[in-house]
Parts: C-alpha cells; structure tokens; sequence
C-alpha cells in the first residue's frame, strides 16, 4: 500500500484496512471515539458531537446516536458527517443506530463541552439543572461575566439556544437551554 | 393484528396533530409580528414536525407496508387525514394563532406526558422526547394570552375574539370516543389558571364541532394540503 492510497481525497491520512481488521474490540471502539471527537456539531462548530453528548454509546459494530430536539435539522447533517469519517477512516462497515430513549439532555454535555460553549460566546447549561428546564435563573453574560441579563427571546437561532442580553456590557448572546 | 390497527390509528392521529399544526405553524415565517414572534413559531413549527415524523415513522412501521413517514404525510389525501379541527384552524391574526396554540399545547403536554409512561416503548420514547418541547411551547403561549389579555383593550379584545373561535373544537380533544375524556379535568384547571391571570372569563359553551379523527375536516385542510403536498406530488421523488 503506498502512502497516497492510504489517504482520503482530502489528504487525510487513511487506516490501510488490514490495520483494521487487526484491531481488537477495545481498540475499534477507541479508534471510533477518537474519529467521533472530531465531528463538530454543525450549528455549534465549537463542540464536537461527542462534547454534546449526541454520541450515546460506541460498539464493536456500531455507533449509537440520539437526536437532541425532534425536529432538529442538525441531525440529518450528524448522521451524514459520522458516516463520512468512519468511511474516510475505514470502517465502511460500521453501522450507525438512532435511539429516541432515554431523551438527550442537556446534563449530558461534558465539561469540556461546556467550557467550549462560553468559549465560543454561548453561556452554556448549568449542570444538572435540566429537570427544571424553564428556568428562572439570570444567564451569566459569557463575555464580562455578569449575571445581570435578560432574555429577550426563549427560542433563538437554533432550537437548542435561547437569546439573552447582558445589561452591563450591552452584549446579546445565545443561551444553551436547558432541557 | 387488532391491537397493532388501534396502534396504527393512534401514531397516525397523534402523528397528524403535530404535522398539521407544524405545517400551519410555519405560514408565520417572515409574517409574525416582531422577530422574536418568528423564531418562536418557526422553533415550535419544527419541534411539532419532528414529533409528526417520528409518530408517521411509527405509524410506518407498525402497517409494515414500505410506507414511511413522507410516504403517510404527502400522499395521504385529506379524507385519511385524522388530525383534530383544531390544528387545521387558519392562523387569523395573532391572537387566534395564540389561542389556538395555548388550547392545544396544553393539552398535548399532558397526552404526551401519559404517553410516556405508555406500555409501547416506541410510543413512550417519541413521548419522553416530545414533552420536553411542549412545556417550552405552552408556557410561552400561557404567557402570550396574559399579555395580550391584560394588554390593551385592542389586544385584550383580539384575545377573547381568537378563543372564542377556537372554543368550538376544544370538545374534539376529550371526546369519550377517539379523545381523551380522562385529561380533561386537568386540562380545564390549567386553561382556568392562566385566563384568570389574563383576566379574562372563558368562553361561552359552544356546541363542540367533531369529525377531524374521522376524516372529516373543514375545508381548509385542503388548501393547508395543497401547498405542503405540491412538491412530491407533481415531481415524485424528488430529493434535494
């Protein structure tokens, strides 16, 4: 195998298949989560669809996938994105499984997706918080920190966030909402 | 087989419900009256037409005949419909479309809260997911009817105008036959609540208007059929 069939079409470095198939289980599912890490969510580029917890679980065969809203058309682009990568690394043959049960939640976004969220200007979920979902709480203003904000509008440019105001440094920002 | 035909109606109707009042929804787009007012309907427009999918998914899959949930939502015609009257209502002005979604939102929270302790576990899942969106969808049209109720008398008179309309089909809900009798105690408390924080009196009883869970709709289901079913209709297959 020379170094050009071992890549994809965008130069990335491609997984020669017998390495794959030499892979024990652990190792597959590592490697997989590894690719996963990588997958950006395609609203929120800032975090990966690991980070935000869509990925539920990896599987020797399969990678399994929960939507977060409904009718969020994010999905559709996720389900095609892991697709992409786990062919482009080699493993055409793992499938990806959709389940509903139980509902995604915001508590499952990490730490780390959390820290990326405020990074990006997007206050992100307190933690834990989702089974009061229609909170009362002020946001905290991810740019000066301030807790003194308003939400102008409970359904902003996304299903999953929410816009707020913060009344010290004028700002508007997108809240994750909790859920 | 009997058990999985009720199973069939029943996705198909709670199916129908979210997709009709999604597509109805989605006329505000660009025409609500401040920005905001827009990204509410659109966001509730898409939560009910992902809840539509799923349920039509569902109701696919039990029938076990290769129709999926594009298949039940742009080549059924309007008698097979079995959506309630309600959620075909014409938007009329913005109070009309709030009313008609304070009714209904309240009342598909808590069907889809029993539905989520449902036996079926696909049922029960699409309910778990679904509930979650519609306390977002009720509580900002409950605070709508205050606003617009405790508002000005413009606003105040638009309000009751747009639930005295939409009145007419709030029996088809809880009929003892295809409804659910069992919500509607519930379902009257929490109606009561937010219109005695409006300060406005419920509407007078009307004689309830039924027929939406047997086929028989009013006339704008169609029109509402037309524009949603066009495409597919004229250019089958067609993908993006």
């Amino acid at each position: 195998m020379t170094l050009r069939q071992a890549q994809g079409e965008d130069g990335a470095e491609r997984e020669p298949k017998h390495l794959i198939l030499s892979l024990s289980k652990d190792e597959i599912e590592q490697r997989v989560l590894e690719i996963l890490r990588r997958i950006p969510d395609p609203e929120i580029p800032c975090v990966s669809v690991v980070d935000l917890g869509i990925v539920r679980a990896v599987r020797e065969d399969a990678v399994v996938v929960t939507p977060t809203y409904t009718g969020c058309p994010a999905t559709v682009a996720i389900a095609r994105d892991i697709r992409k990568a786990l062919d482009d690394a080699g493993f055409a043959a793992m499938r990806i499984e959709t389940v509903l049960s139980p509902p995604w939640t915001t508590d499952w976004i990490s730490d780390e997706g959390r820290e990326k969220l405020h990074g990006w200007g997007i206050a992100p979920p307190p933690k834990g918080a989702a089974r009061h979902s229609l909170h009362e709480e002020p946001a905290q203003c991810p740019r000066c920190g301030s807790m003194h904000t308003d939400e102008i509008s409970r359904f902003g440019s996304t299903p999953c966030k929410a816009l707020h105001r913060c009344l010290d440094c004028s700002e508007p920002f997108d809240r994750f909402k909790c859920h | 087989m009997a058990e999985e035909n009720i199973l069939f109606h029943h996705a198909i109707r709670l199916g129908d419900d979210a997709l009709i009042l999604g597509q109805r929804l989605s006329e505000w787009g660009g025409h609500a009256p401040m920005l905001e007012l827009d990204l509410a309907f659109a966001n509730i427009a898409l939560d009910l037409l992902g809840q539509g999918t799923l349920f039509l998914g569902l109701a696919g899959e039990i029938e076990g005949e290769g129709r999926d949930a594009d298949a039940l939502a742009f080549h059924r015609d309007v008698l097979d419909f079995r959506n309630c009257l309600l959620v075909e209502q014409p938007n009329g002005d913005f109070a009309q479309t709030i009313a008609r979604q304070f009714l209904f939102s309240n009342w598909q929270e808590l069907l889809m809260g029993e539905i989520a302790a449902a036996p079926e576990p696909r049922l029960a899942a699409i309910g778990q997911k679904a509930v979650k969106e519609i306390a977002y969808h009720a509580r900002f049209a409950s605070e709508w009817v205050v606003r617009l109720g405790d508002g000005t008398d413009e606003s105040r008179a638009r309000m009751i105008a747009g639930l005295d309309w939409m009145w007419r089909f709030v029996d088809e809900l809880f009929d003892a036959k295809d409804g659910t009798p069992s919500l509607r105690g519930e379902w009257d408390a929490r109606i009561a609540r937010t219109l005695r924080e409006a300060g406005l009196e419920q509407p007078k009883p009307r004689r309830g208007v039924l027929g939406g869970r047997v086929g028989h709709h009013s006339e704008h289901l169609g029109h509402l059929l037309c524009a949603m079913q066009f495409l597919p209709r004229t250019y089958p297959g067609a993908v993006w």
